[in-house]
């Protein structure tokens, strides 16, 4: 691979669509010219929890100004059940009501406006069922959408037992709502001889693809779908973008007409799926200096109503909660309880932050119990290479970049002097305490689930030299397709503006995963490198024997083709290859090597490679009102060899500030009767700008590489920035414990909100007086 | 009829709903999708546009949520939409700005902020690095963006506002005065002359005879301040509103006038323009205003709306129980005064009768012997609705130690259904020193005349406990100290 005369892999090139964006001719799907005729509709919800309809009378909405249609569970021709994996998603409800709001019918009206008013027209009576909706009843009922699955290394039951040195805790861990910006979209048009083109706000078009057939009852073929941007994705649109197309495409067959279906912004966070909730139980041993004995864990996630994607979400939580600690005898639980809530869905780290979150929390802790710096008790249990390198699952760590990180970022972040310098200041502050925290991140990259990890990718070169670009990877903010382009460049060697981006799209790159598990750049890069490379050995094969010369003398630099000592522009090269009928057309495939894992032994290699990076976050909390501030963040992260620097720092920045929401001001409630509450941003809180720290310094590590051949060996970015977040969370419960002049432990859970920190304070005050 | 600037283009509507929003005009009449619905709440700032208005000899540029404001309020204004910031094939500076520091990811929340950036390059430079920091956030504290972590906006942000180069809009600006000037000198839905037989659902009164006018022949007619919370009513609620008076063209309702140690502010004044009025009076309020809604919420949202609302968590009704605010209010010729104590009945009912109106608020100025505090605690710094909202008055008699409360007025939001003072516990203060016993005094008697709701922002219990330490908060400010004592006096 050639990676030493770069010309735009590396380059820190603006977003492609960033112009668009900043003049607001970016389309996203609610933006579309409308189709002559197009209609829109709106799905109504269940005003109960949970249990069964007993009549629905919706002749009223029929009659309401505007209506046209008007569906339910009968009128959905093909399959009903749109389960992801498993099944448990009815499209509209049939039996059993699970959750209260989960679609039951849907209006389809002249305009957006009246779809909504319509629906509230709606008179259901329903029959109501007890619901679940405690996550610690659900774990004692054993009450499960999947069972539950262990991971085991060594006897952590017989070390513990024996242990001198043992603790047990409690750590709640909050849900989040994804609160893209734009919200669920989409918009079905019929085609001839029963086809559908379908665009959709979507990080999975194949799998959009494949529902809305089903639903209709015809063959994936007829089925285009088409996803050029969207508006923020994080995971929830990964299967929790698909019911729209199908809603919009039953309504668009039954009316012959284009149909938008948009969801309004409490619609969408009341009927679609949030980051899980989970309960983590951990029983820890360590030694006198704080080094890991053995730890035995349950993790217990909320998955709501149905499977989802709920199986690989807990594993992948089981997968984290060793972070970057080698632990000698360990045994994990993990499991997957039912509530009658929406259910639960893909968010950016997809589980790995939940597990995560655990053995810093017992870090902490175990740093407390042997009276020594957090920082230092973290280094004590670090993996190495050689002989503390298997995880819970029996991966062996063969490159770890967290020591060399640990080192250079407590230097560079002054994170001893700090240290110092805040436990001078709480000492003598009346209100206001601060606290610091340094934590690494080991998040390991592939699909835990297989056949997943594979991609394609389509390119054609025309004969002026410009080059279209398609691939199976969507864009939802990540510069996946800026990053692409970067990589075809490389590969002709050319200006990444000859490069066109086209949208994703079911009929150009067919049988494409989800853009997810930050797998976007390093699976669709390797397909759309590889198609470059067909046509450029075409090109190579054809020119040398064109011009009598050896196909080493053959050269791609510079917008140019050096053929021996002759010198083509590209454009007049791709012209001569197809005057020489050479195909300047190719497809491209990649499936992720060396990958595998037995489930049943619970024992593999599911991850290609681990992405690392750590965080200092500095904090100050107020003990007589809970608020609290970021006030210094710094970031070391090792993304390999960098793609796109600016674009890598906007996920690690992002990911950071995404994570702090979830983990402070982001608060998710349901009342008792299972009714989300926070149902809009005027009570869910994402970040706003003043949370940005002040000091806010990122830094990619420098001479970083991949030891596997990954594309152009970088590293994956999207999901493992978000869990840098948890040292803010640590840094809470540090200026907590100065409460207590160092002398508890705080209890902390997340999100640590202000009413959750005031009352870690009081429980310090109330232990210490 | 409407007359407003849609860019460059007069517009003339004489056909619209009275709660068509300025949001869904753009997007489904114009197809001017670049302005996006984030949430058609208010609170997330895709869908922010900037309005400008006649004001001095020039115009003043206002950042607002396209998705609560209702069309008929661009009467006489210029509407700027983010498909008019680039000249040609160059992009406005603030738009480039953005484009250069990888300030866009996903891009739905980028027209919002541009939009915002665009109107704080058109405040008065800032007088240093700090005071452009400070700006920045007052600008952008209502637009989210779920992508960025904003540390790239704020650089675009220092990069573009900094300096006043003239853009398009400074070029034509006499002519947008004078076309503005003409169209408000011109009738537009005016309750002129007696004559109510206009069948306009969108009425635009200029003084308050017109007002009162049209409040008693219309007694059903929603008032409309900056429509920040009745426009929920129609985008979240789903209600229809019929017919609506707008009340921030009348003259009487824009005034602030100071005597005899008195301010007296029209009801609808701006919040912006109240936060400007107390930089220099009350500079505690002026710090609980940065805090009020957002910038977007803050340039339409009035004095008036904030206390006829009458919402339990309003950020101002503690801040004006606790000062001893009266409020005028007037129903045809007929005005009447009250101390606002009076004006809060029950949840979301107020004194005011059929027809009649608030027309002003007076508060009294500060004074020496005077210790004013409010605060705010809430999830978030920006655009967040208080927990509790606590403002503290205490005038002061004698001098140093010898120093002894002679009068308290405590207000207090988010603990009861309305706004309320807490009388026990300003009874609990005067004629003690304000130290540690009188403090813990203070907190006792609210504990004991409260019973704090309990509901999605806080339970009962937290919110009792804040108004409890806040008295400890504010001993600790009232004696000073070295160290900063909230969270955002930390630098």
């Amino acid at each position: 691979m050639s990676i030493d005369r770069t010309r735009s892999v590396g380059q820190p090139l603006i977003h492609d669509s960033a112009r668009g964006h900043v003049a607001g001719t970016a389309v996203y799907i609610d933006d579309m010219t409308p189709v002559e005729g197009q209609l829109h509709a709106c799905v109504g919800g269940s005003a109960i929890t949970r249990g069964r309809v007993k009549s629905m009378n919706l002749e009223p909405l029929r009659a309401a100004p505007g209506v046209v249609d008007v569906i339910t569970a009968d009128d959905v021709p093909g399959q009903l059940d749109i389960g992801p994996v498993f099944p448990g998603d009815p499209l509209l409800v049939a039996g059993e009501i699970e959750y209260r709001g989960q679609p039951l019918f849907a209006v389809l009206a002249t305009s957006h406006d009246l779809a909504r008013r319509a629906v509230a027209l709606a008179k259901i009576e329903y029959e109501e069922m007890v619901p679940m909706l405690d996550l610690a009843r659900a774990i004692d009922d054993a009450y499960y959408v999947r069972p539950p699955h262990r991971l085991q290394r060594g006897d952590a039951g017989a070390v513990l037992k024996n242990a001198s040195r043992r603790f047990q805790g409690e750590l709640r861990v909050g849900s989040q709502e994804h609160f893209y910006l734009e919200g669920q979209v989409s918009l079905a048009i019929p085609e001839e001889e029963g086809g559908m083109t379908v665009y959709t706000s979507s990080q999975n078009p194949t799998e959009a693809q494949k529902l809305v057939a089903e639903v209709l009852g015809i063959s994936m073929h007829k089925i285009n779908v088409i996803t050029r941007r969207m508006g923020g994705g994080f995971g929830g649109k990964e299967t929790h973008g698909s019911p729209w197309s199908c809603i919009a495409a039953v309504f668009a067959r039954r009316n012959d007409c284009a149909v938008s279906c948009r969801l309004s912004r409490r619609d969408d966070m009341v009927m679609t799926g949030k980051r899980h909730n989970f309960l983590n139980h951990y029983d820890v041993c360590h030694n006198g200096e704080g080094r890991l004995e053995a730890i035995r864990y349950r993790l217990a996630g909320q998955c709501g109503n149905s499977p989802d994607l709920s199986d690989a979400i807990v594993d992948r939580a089981m997968f984290h909660c060793d972070n970057a600690y080698y632990i000698p005898d360990v045994l994990v639980d993990g499991l997957r309880c039912k509530t009658h809530t929406v259910s639960a869905t893909a968010f950016r780290g997809f589980g790995g932050p939940q597990g995560m979150i655990a053995i810093e929390a017992i870090m902490d802790e175990i740093a407390f119990r042997v009276g020594r710096d957090p920082l230092d008790v973290r280094r004590t249990n670090l993996y190495n290479t050689t002989d503390r390198n298997v995880t819970p699952y029996h991966q062996r760590i063969d490159a770890f970049s967290v020591p060399r990180i640990l080192d250079q970022l407590e230097a560079e972040s002054d994170y001893r002097v700090r240290r110092e310098a805040i436990r001078a200041f709480n000492r003598r502050s009346p209100a206001l305490k601060k606290g610091i925290a340094l934590t690494p991140v080991k998040f390991g990259i592939s699909f835990t689930v297989l056949h997943l990890n594979q991609a394609g990718a389509l390119v054609h070169v025309y004969t002026d030299g410009s080059i279209h670009l398609n691939h199976g990877g969507t864009e939802m903010g990540q510069g996946l397709m800026t990053k692409i382009r970067q990589v075809v460049a490389e590969e002709f060697q050319v200006n990444p503006d000859r490069i066109v981006v086209s949208a994703a799209q079911t009929d150009k790159v067919p049988n494409t995963s989800a853009t997810a598990a930050s797998s976007g750049t390093d699976i669709n890069g390797m397909a759309a490198l590889n198609a470059a490379r067909t046509i450029r050995r075409r090109i190579v094969s054809f020119l040398a024997e064109k011009y009598g010369v050896d196909e080493s003398e053959i050269v791609f630099l510079d917008d140019r083709v050096h053929v021996g000592d002759r010198t083509l522009e590209f454009g007049q090269a791709a012209k001569e290859s197809w005057l020489g009928r050479v195909s300047l057309s190719a497809t491209g495939f990649y499936c992720t090597p060396r990958i595998h894992y037995d489930r049943a032994k619970a024992s593999g290699r599911p991850f290609f490679y681990y992405a690392n990076g750590a965080a200092v976050s500095e904090v100050v909390i107020d003990t007589l009102t809970g608020e609290f501030r970021l006030l210094r963040v710094d970031i070391l992260h090792d993304v390999g060899r960098s793609i796109n620097p600016a674009i890598d720092i906007g996920q690690i920045e992002g990911g950071f500030i995404q994570g702090f929401g979830w983990l402070t001001c982001e608060e998710l409630k349901w009342d008792r009767d299972g009714r989300l509450l926070t149902d809009g941003p005027a009570t869910y809180k994402i970040p706003a700008i003043s949370d940005t720290p002040p000091v806010f310094n990122t830094r990619l590590l420098a001479d970083a590489d991949n030891s596997e051949e990954t594309i152009f060996r970088s590293k994956a970015v999207g999901e493992p920035p978000l869990m840098l977040a948890i040292s803010a969370w640590c840094a809470i419960r540090d200026a907590v414990a100065a409460v207590g002049d160092y002398g508890f432990f705080p209890e902390l859970h997340a999100p640590a909100t202000p009413e959750e920190i005031l009352r870690a304070v009081d429980g310090v005050r109330g232990r210490s007086s | 009829m409407i007359r407003f600037l849609l860019n460059d283009q007069e517009i003339v509507l004489s056909d619209f709903k009275a709660q068509a929003t300025v949001l869904d005009w753009l997007r489904m009449e114009r197809g001017l999708c670049g302005t996006k619905e984030g949430c058609a709440s208010g609170d997330c700032g895709a869908c922010t546009v900037v309005v400008a208005e006649p004001a001095g000899e020039g115009l003043v540029y206002r950042s607002i949520n396209s998705c609560i404001t209702f069309l008929g309020a661009l009467h006489g204004q210029q509407l700027i939409a983010v498909e008019h910031l680039a000249d040609g094939e160059s992009l406005h500076p603030v738009q480039q700005a953005m484009v250069d520091h990888h300030g866009s990811q996903c891009g739905f929340c980028t027209p919002g902020f541009v939009m915002s950036l665009f109107a704080l390059g058109k405040q008065p430079p800032p007088s240093g690095e700090k005071e452009h920091r400070d700006a920045i956030h007052e600008h952008l504290g209502g637009n989210l963006c779920r992508c960025t972590g904003y540390r790239p906006i704020i650089d675009a942000a220092l990069a573009s506002t900094a300096i006043r180069a003239p853009d398009r809009f400074d070029r034509k600006s006499c002519t947008t005065r004078a076309t503005l000037d003409r169209i408000r000198s011109e009738d537009g839905n005016r309750v002129n002359g007696g004559n109510l037989a206009d069948p306009s659902k969108f009425l635009i009164p200029r003084d308050v005879t017109e007002l009162s006018r049209a409040c008693l022949e219309y007694p059903d007619a929603r008032l409309l301040g900056g429509g920040t919370d009745l426009a929920l009513e129609a985008t979240q609620e789903l209600k229809t509103l019929d017919r609506i008076i707008l009340l921030d063209r009348v003259t009487e309702l824009l005034q602030v006038t100071e005597s005899g140690g008195w301010l007296t502010v029209g009801a609808a004044v701006s919040l912006s323009r109240c936060l400007e009025l107390f930089t220099t009076r009350y500079p505690t309020v002026a710090d609980l205003l940065l805090r009020f809604g957002s910038r977007q919420v803050r340039n339409p949202g009035t004095l008036g709306g904030n206390i006829a609302n009458a919402s339990p968590i309003a950020d101002l009704p503690p801040v004006l129980l606790a000062l001893g605010a009266r409020i005028t209010l007037q129903c045809g010729d007929n005005q009447r005064s009250l101390l606002l104590d009076d004006f809060f009945l029950d949840y979301r009912v107020t004194a005011l009768e059929q027809g009649e109106f608030v027309r002003s608020v007076s508060l009294p100025l500060s004074a020496p012997g005077q210790f004013f505090r409010v605060y705010k605690i809430s999830k978030r710094i920006d655009d967040d609705i208080s927990a509790v909202c606590l403002a503290v008055n205490l005038m002061f008699e004698g001098e140093g130690q010898d120093a002894v409360i002679r009068r308290a007025g405590i207000g207090v939001g988010g603990m009861a259904a309305i706004p309320m003072r807490a009388p026990a516990c300003e009874a609990a203060m005067v004629g003690n020193p304000f130290d540690e016993s009188t403090a813990a005094a203070a907190a006792d008697a609210i504990a004991e005349e409260f019973h704090p709701i309990d509901d999605v922002r806080a339970s009962a219990a937290y919110r009792m406990t804040l108004a409890r330490n806040l008295f400890r908060r504010c001993l600790l400010e009232f004696r000073g100290s070295e160290f900063p004592l909230q969270v955002t006096d930390v630098h």
